[in-house]
């Protein structure tokens, strides 16, 4: 189901500049990204609306991937990863900042394919964010963990047993931990790289659940390689191909009228 | 097939039964428990207590500990967060040569080096005098020889942190420090404990090194500056005059049992704690 | 706030990095005091001639009894290891493929007896040559520096082994291959760079363990001729000659501390190039 904002054309430059008059949470100028000799991400410009979701979709390999790690500059783990340009989470370029690179990457929370939960107990998961921000108040913890616990609907599932390891929960629930650890470090944005590749199908469907819940205060930015996924949950779409962003635009003129050959093909194709 | 792995099987347990045979008759006629915790060394006269030596061991052995123990937590984090993989790589090779090095070879450069250092350095600035043979010899000569081991399990236990778990703390705001704090050296607690009780347990049976630097006085004390007698160094050392003492020759096969027991012992509780670890 | 956590990891990237410098520089130094003491010693006599006026006090000649001594026993061992260890490290990862459990407790043994220190190895070999009457000889040298390689053998062989992906089994065995034909054909040719890994580990073990052949192996001038006579080995050459009164005979000591460190370094560096270089031609 693919939310109609009333007020916009189906014109994606239309889209563009209707956010030009209200400040773009995310831009992206001049991307590249090399490893090694491969020249990953070739030149890419985008502009990520906000409180919208948009999907990041293509073939594997596209460099959809490394197109998310570079938005949070998580790039700087893969030291064979070159990365040139700029990308500005709302007023700061995260990637040529030299300070408060940490406190920029606050302003967006991850959420990965494999739920990685920390080595520590559930309660401490969902309190590592707030208090890496310095926070000591106890009730002020307590409270921003059930708060966020509840949001993802884990408070009731878990509250008795807050202090049990986080790898005790079954993979749903760890996915979800992992969201409401995002949230609680009050995020404007939620990077999203296949979070249901790897849950049952029930679990799958209470996080995409989730996403349309949160779309309202959150923008969120979803890497998929599932066609169906994107057309149930995509407000914008930007479909990639080897390292190119080839279209994008409003997901019902995408699939239903695809410009583009490699577009066409992966439609086809592409389940 | 089937009977070499056998029989490659059965040979701790031949060992143990071979051993205790041969100790059988100093068990017999002195209860365990005075064996073990006498300190009354005189052969001849027919005493068997074989308390300094145990302590000898223990001392050495935990005293290597905290010396190697540091280092190679530090040099395993650096090399597997910090430093570039060229460095890891070519790591890789001196850890080889280090764990290959025999241990005959440990004590000469014992003998040339640190026993001097003792002597001639560390004893005048704690105000002491030492021949510089001493425990703390010993000591600081197993701690090299443990490291390589318990650094080749610690970087092994570090590189199998998934780095998603580092993008997921970095995500959150942590800076890269305080990921490899909280998320790799947290998330390996078991690993780098059982690191830690494999270089044990290779401290507490190592003879060759440690017997040309340590000493080899009959006494139990807690001045490292003093020369000691571990339980591996009573063995090889005495069984020269083993068979002309009646007696001596089923004590220092006691000696052996004790020590096979204990090591194993060690090893297998830690092991142990591996294998359930890596079942996750 | 954040001065102090900027603080806290400079002082700990300084400390880690000066940890792991540090133990090359170890590495560096004990190998250059070995040499700087050994290589002054080593001439040509010292390797082709054997020690007169004994051992502990005559000056002349060189140490040619410990080297021989010490190739005969760590040649024996690792071919008496081989001829128990491989098979064993092949009915592991051939026949128990299926056995998980079987495999994991098996391999937790192996590792228990890797922990065994040498002297309860060399107090066995002792015990056994007791029992059977025999003297301190090569045999008992061989037979105990055997009893301790084997484990580090079957190890590290099947450590290597067992990386090999199990669809090649599967795959074999819908050729029609039986069992132990397949073990030793499929995996002898993957595993092969394993297998020289092993024995090179197995060997400079071998080489260089003192309390092995302490009580076993005997010492003597001479070179053995047959298995009954005692041995000279390298270790042991080095623990007897340190201590004499005699400087020659110290000489001798610093250069089979010389020769056994470079056999070590050779079999060290030779292990880790070949298991880099076979393994690009391995299946992944």
């Amino acid at each position: 189901m693919v939310s109609n904002t009333g007020t916009m054309t189906e014109q994606h430059s239309e889209v563009i500049s209707k956010q030009e008059e209200t400040s773009s949470i995310l831009r992206i100028d001049n991307l590249n990204v090399y490893a090694d000799k491969n020249h990953i991400l070739k030149d890419i410009n985008l502009i990520i609306p906000k409180n919208k979701v948009t999907v990041l979709l293509g073939p594997s390999g596209c460099g959809k991937t490394t197109l998310l790690k570079a938005m949070n500059r998580l790039t700087d783990l893969y030291k064979e990863l070159k990365v040139d340009g700029h990308i500005y989470i709302e007023e700061d370029d995260i990637l040529n900042a030299t300070k408060n690179i940490p406190v920029i990457r606050q302003k967006m929370g991850l959420l990965s394919q494999r739920p990685y939960p920390l080595p520590v107990s559930i309660y401490k998961n969902v309190a590592y964010g707030i208090k890496l921000k310095g926070i000591r108040d106890k009730k002020l913890i307590d409270y921003s963990v059930e708060r966020n616990l509840r949001e993802v609907g884990l408070w009731d599932e878990v509250k008795n047993r807050l202090n049990s390891p986080a790898t005790s929960l079954s993979i749903g629930q760890q996915q979800r931990l992992c969201l409401a650890r995002g949230l609680a470090v009050k995020p404007r944005i939620i990077l999203a790289d296949e979070p249901t590749s790897a849950l049952d199908p029930i679990s799958s469907k209470i996080i995409e659940n989730l996403f349309k819940k949160l779309e309202q205060h959150y923008t969120i930015i979803l890497v998929t390689h599932v066609l169906r996924q994107a057309i149930r949950l995509a407000d914008h779409v930007v479909f990639m191909s080897f390292g190119e962003i080839i279209e994008q635009g409003q997901p019902d003129e995408l699939f239903n009228n695809p410009k583009t050959e490699k577009l066409k093909e992966y439609i086809i194709h592409g389940n | 097939m089937v009977t070499t792995l056998v029989t490659i099987l059965l040979i701790p347990l031949i060992i143990g039964v071979g051993l205790y045979f041969k100790a059988a008759p100093i068990i017999e006629n002195q209860s365990l428990w005075q064996l073990i915790t006498s300190s009354n060394w005189a052969p001849s006269k027919g005493n068997f207590g074989f308390w300094p030596f145990i302590a000898g061991s223990l001392y050495v052995t935990i005293l290597s500990f905290i010396l190697a123990a540091p280092v190679c937590l530090f040099a395993a984090i650096y090399l597997t967060q910090f430093s570039s993989s060229k460095l890891l790589q070519f790591m890789h090779p001196v850890i080889d040569i280090l764990a290959g090095l025999p241990s005959v070879i440990y004590g000469v450069w014992g003998i040339l080096i640190i026993v001097p250092l003792i002597s001639d350095l560390l004893a005048p600035i704690f105000n002491t005098n030492s021949s510089g043979y001493s425990l703390f010899a010993g000591g600081i000569v197993l701690a090299i020889m443990c490291i390589p081991y318990m650094l080749n399990m610690m970087i092994e236990v570090f590189n199998t942190v998934p780095i998603g778990m580092k993008e997921a703390s970095l995500s959150l705001g942590a800076t890269y420090w305080e990921s490899v704090k909280h998320v790799v050296v947290r998330g390996s607690y078991p690993g780098i404990i059982s690191a830690c009780g494999l270089g044990i347990a290779k401290a507490f049976g190592e003879t060759i090194a440690v017997m040309m630097v340590v000493g080899n006085r009959i006494q139990v004390t807690l001045n490292p500056f003093e020369a000691g007698y571990p339980l591996p160094a009573l063995i090889a050392n005495n069984y020269g005059e083993m068979l002309s003492i009646p007696m001596y020759d089923s004590a220092l096969m006691f000696a052996a049992l004790l020590l096979l027991v204990i090591i194993l012992l060690i090893n297998l509780v830690f092991r142990y704690f591996i294998y359930k670890t890596q079942k996750r | 706030m954040k001065r102090r956590k900027i603080i806290e990891e400079t002082i700990f990237r300084i400390i880690s990095a000066f940890a792991a410098y540090s133990l090359i520089a170890i590495l560096a130094f004990i190998i250059f005091i070995i040499f700087l003491k050994g290589f002054r010693a080593l001439n040509l006599d010292m390797v082709t001639k054997i020690p007169k006026g004994g051992f502990y006090y005559g000056g002349e000649g060189g140490v040619l009894n410990a080297i021989v001594g010490s190739l005969y026993i760590a040649f024996g061992a690792t071919f008496i290891a081989i001829l128990v260890g491989m098979p064993a490290a092949l009915y592991i990862n051939v026949h128990l493929i299926r056995l998980r459990r079987t495999q994991n407790f098996i391999r937790y043994l192996l590792d228990a007896l890797w922990g065994i220190p040498s002297i309860v190895y060399g107090a066995f070999g002792f015990t056994l040559m007791l029992f059977f009457g025999m003297n301190a000889s090569l045999l008992a040298g061989i037979i105990t520096v055997a009893l301790l390689i084997t484990p580090i053998m079957v190890r590290t062989f099947d450590e290597v082994l067992s990386t090999i992906p199990k669809g090649l089994h599967e795959a074999t065995l819908a050729l029609g291959s039986t069992n132990t034909e397949m073990a030793f054909k499929v995996m002898l040719k993957q595993g092969f760079s394993g297998f020289i890994t092993a024995v090179l580990l197995s060997f400079g073990r071998g080489i260089g363990d003192a309390a092995s052949v302490l009580f076993t192996a005997g010492y003597t001038d001479l070179i053995p001729v047959n298995l009954d006579e005692p041995a000279a080995t390298l270790p042991l050459a080095i623990f007897f000659q340190l201590s004499s009164p005699i400087p020659e005979v110290r000489e001798r000591a610093f250069a089979s501390a010389a020769i056994l460190t470079i056999i070590i370094l050779i079999i060290s560096l030779g292990a880790r190039y070949l298991s880099k270089k076979y393994s690009k031609t391995i299946l992944r």
